[in-house]
C-alpha cells in the first residue's frame, strides 16, 4: 500500500544542517494501523508531512497505492492529496465555519455538487457520532468533538490512507480512548490504512498492528506490536514499553515474593497474545487439584490479545502441579517459568 | 432660542456638507478596502515562507506602502493635484478628493490586512493544503474568512482616519463638513458653524465605530 524508500529530509537553518528524517525505508500494508513512536524531536511529524509533501523531501521515494507521490507535479499532487486524509494534534478546524461546513470543505475543494455534498456530510456526521451538533461552531465544541470533526473532514473524500499526527495528544485519557475506538472502527468499516504518530505507548498498544520506533530521524526498531512489547531490543523501545508496563524492578520483588510465600511453587506466566488464555487460571484450578494464588503481575491488552506477566503461587501434590505446568506449555501460548520449586 | 444661538447656520448647507462627507468617506472606504486587501495579501503571500514567497515583490510593495504612509496627508493632496486633475478633470469637489483619500489610506489599511492575515492559524492553512486546496481556494475560503473580524475592525479604524482626512481635504476645497466649517465658520468668524460641524463629525465617527464593532462581534465565532 505505502512504500517508502530512502526518504530523507535535511533542514538548513542559519547554515546549520539538521537531518530530521534520515534515509528511511519502510513498507506499510493495506488496511494496517501503523504506529510511529518516538520522543520529541525524533522527526515523527516531519516524517508524516513528507508522505503528502507538506514538507518537500530532500531525497527518496514515497509510493502510495501505486502512485509515486514524490514525482507528481503540483496539480497532480493536489489531486493525490484529496485521497490522503490527515488529522492534527490541534484539530486545525476553520473557526468561521460550522461543523457541517468544516466537513464540507474538502468536498468543495474536490468540486462535489452541493446536494451530494450535503448528503455526504450527513453520513460523516453520523459516522463520527456528532449528530445534533451540525450547526455548532468549533469554539462551542469540546476537544474530543473537535477531533471528531477533524476525522470526519479527513474522511470526506473517501481516502485510502489516513495520516494522524499526535491526534490524541491534546485530549484527556478518556476522550483519547473514545477517539482511538473511533479510529479502529473506521479502520475496520472502511478498510482504511492508518499511520499514527504518537509519543504515548498506550496508544500504540491499544490500536496498532505494527509499530516503528523512531530516534534521531531513523527507525531503530520495527515489527508487530506484540513482538516489540515482548522483546524490545533498543533502550528507547524498552523505555516506551515501561510506560505501559511499569518499570521492571522484578528482581527485588522476586526476593520478597519468595521469602513471603514459602509454600509450593512460584511460577512466572508470560502472556503473549491470544485472548483465549485469559481463562487460564480458572481452567487450571478446575482441571487439576492445585491451588493457585495470584501474587503479582501486570497484564495489558493489545489488539493481538493479552500481553504481560503474572506471578502465581501454586500449591498441591507435586504430580498435579507438574501436570498443570505441562498443560500450560503444551496447550497454550503462555510461557511458563518455574522460579522456585516446591520444597 | 436655539436658532439665536446658531444664527449663522443654514440647514440646507449643513445637510449638503454632511452628505458630501458621507459620500467621500464611503466611496474612499470602498476603494481603500479593495486596494488595501490587495496590498495586504501581496505583502502576506510574498513574505518569507509565504505561499508566493518572493523577496523582490515583497520589498517593492513594502517600500511603496511605507513611503505613502510616511507622507503627511495634507501634502499628499497637494502632491497628487496633477494626477487628480488628469484622472477626474478637476481638483475641486468631493470626487476630486477620492484619489488622495484612497492613496492615503490604502497603504495604512494594507498593513492592517497583513497583520490580520498573519494572525490566521498556520495549521488551518496547512490543513487546507493537505486537502489539496489551490492557492485561490486558500485565499478566498481560508485566509479571508478566517481573518474577517480583524479585517472589519481594521476597516473601522481606517474609516475613522478617513473621516479626518475628508475634513482636511475640505479645507482645500473638497467639500464636506471640513470645508463648511473652514469657509463658512472659521473664515467668517462664525464659530457656531465650526462647533456644529465638529459635533456632526463626532457623531459620524461614532456611527462608523458602532457599525464596525457590531459587525466585528457578529462575525467573530472564536
Ligand atoms: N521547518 C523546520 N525548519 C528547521 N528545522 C525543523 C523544521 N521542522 C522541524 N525541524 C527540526 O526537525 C527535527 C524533527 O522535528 P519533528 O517536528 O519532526 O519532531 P517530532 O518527532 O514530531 O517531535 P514532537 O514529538 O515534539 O512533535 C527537530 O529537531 C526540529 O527542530
Ligand atoms: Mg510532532
Amino acid at each position: 500500500m505505502i512504500s517508502i524508500e530512502g526518504l530523507s529530509k535535511i533542514f538548513t537553518a542559519d547554515k546549520q544542517k539538521l537531518t530530521a528524517v534520515d534515509n528511511l525505508t519502510l513498507d506499510i500494508k493495506d488496511g494496517e494501523i501503523f504506529g510511529v513512536i518516538g520522543y520529541s524531536g525524533a522527526g515523527k511529524s516531519t516524517f508524516v508531512r513528507l508522505l503528502n509533501r507538506l514538507e518537500e523531501p530532500t531525497g527518496g521515494r514515497v509510493v502510495i497505492d501505486k502512485q509515486e507521490i514524490t514525482s507528481l507535479n503540483s496539480r497532480k499532487l493536489r489531486l493525490a492529496r484529496q485521497e490522503i486524509g490527515m488529522i492534527f494534534q490541534h484539530f486545525n478546524l476553520l473557526w468561521s465555519r460550522t461543523v457541517k461546513d468544516n466537513i464540507a470543505f474538502p468536498l468543495e475543494i474536490a468540486g462535489i455538487a452541493k446536494a451530494e455534498r450535503e448528503q455526504r456530510v450527513q453520513e460523516l456526521i453520523d459516522l463520527v457520532g456528532l449528530s445534533g451538533r451540525e450547526n455548532a461552531y468549533p469554539s462551542q465544541l469540546s476537544g474530543g468533538q473537535k477531533q471528531r470533526v477533524g476525522i470526519a473532514r479527513a474522511l470526506a473524500n473517501r481516502p485510502k490512507v489516513l495520516l494522524c499526527d499526535e491526534a490524541t495528544s491534546a485530549l484527556d485519557p478518556e476522550t483519547t480512548n473514545a477517539i482511538l475506538d473511533l479510529l479502529v472502527d473506521i479502520n475496520q468499516k472502511l478498510g482504511l490504512t492508518i499511520i499514527l504518530i504518537t509519543h504515548e505507548m498506550h496508544v500504540i498498544r491499544k490500536i496498532c498492528n505494527q509499530v516503528a520506533v523512531m530516534e534521531k530521524g531513523k527507525i531503530v526498531e520495527q515489527g508487530d506490536v506484540l513482538d516489540v512489547f515482548l522483546r524490545p531490543k533498543q533502550p528507547v523501545t524498552r523505555k516506551f514499553v515501561q510506560q505501559v508496563m511499569g518499570s521492571s524492578e522484578e528482581d527485588d520483588d522476586l526476593q520478597l515474593l519468595m521469602s513471603t510465600y514459602k509454600q509450593g511453587k512460584i511460577v512466572r506466566l508470560h502472556f503473549i497474545g491470544e485472548t483465549t488464555n485469559q481463562a487460564l487460571i480458572s481452567q487450571l484450578a478446575k482441571k487439576y487439584a492445585v491451588d493457585i494464588n495470584i501474587l503479582q503481575g501486570k497484564i495489558t491488552q493489545t489488539r493481538a490479545g493479552a500481553y504481560g506477566t503474572l506471578f502465581v503461587q501454586m500449591d498441591g501434590k507435586a504430580e498435579e502441579m507438574n501436570k498443570a505446568i505441562q498443560y500450560i506449555t503444551d496447550e497454550t501460548s503462555v510461557e511458563v517459568e518455574v522460579i522456585r520449586d516446591a520444597n | 432660542m436655539l436658532t439665536d444661538l446658531f444664527a449663522n447656520i443654514d440647514a440646507g448647507d449643513l445637510w449638503e456638507a454632511t452628505y458630501e462627507t458621507f459620500y467621500m468617506t464611503i466611496l474612499a472606504l470602498i476603494g481603500t478596502c479593495i486596494f488595501g486587501i490587495l496590498l495586504g495579501l501581496l505583502l502576506f503571500l510574498t513574505t518569507k515562507d509565504g505561499i508566493w514567497q518572493n523577496k523582490y515583490i515583497n520589498f517593492i510593495v513594502a517600500a511603496l506602502v511605507n513611503v505613502f504612509r510616511a507622507i503627511p496627508f495634507i501634502i499628499l493632496i497637494l502632491l497628487l493635484f496633477p494626477f487628480t486633475d488628469f484622472l477626474i478633470g478637476t481638483i475641486r469637489g468631493p470626487n476630486a478628493a477620492l484619489p488622495a483619500l484612497i492613496i492615503g489610506s490604502a497603504p495604512f489599511y494594507g498593513r492592517l490586512v497583513e497583520i490580520a492575515l498573519k494572525e490566521v492559524d498556520k495549521g488551518v492553512v496547512e490543513a487546507a493544503k493537505a486537502m489539496g486546496a489551490k492557492t485561490g481556494t486558500i485565499i478566498f475560503r481560508v485566509l479571508l474568512p478566517e481573518s474577517m473580524p480583524a479585517l472589519v475592525s481594521g476597516l473601522t479604524v481606517t474609516a475613522i482616519a478617513l473621516i479626518g482626512y475628508t475634513a482636511m481635504a475640505g479645507v482645500i476645497g473638497a467639500g464636506g463638513l471640513g470645508n463648511y466649517a473652514y469657509y463658512f465658520g472659521f473664515q467668517r468668524r462664525d464659530f457656531d458653524v465650526v462647533f456644529v460641524c465638529t459635533i456632526f463629525i463626532v457623531v459620524i465617527v461614532f456611527i462608523f465605530q458602532f457599525i464596525g464593532d457590531f459587525i466585528t462581534n457578529k462575525l467573530d465565532k472564536r
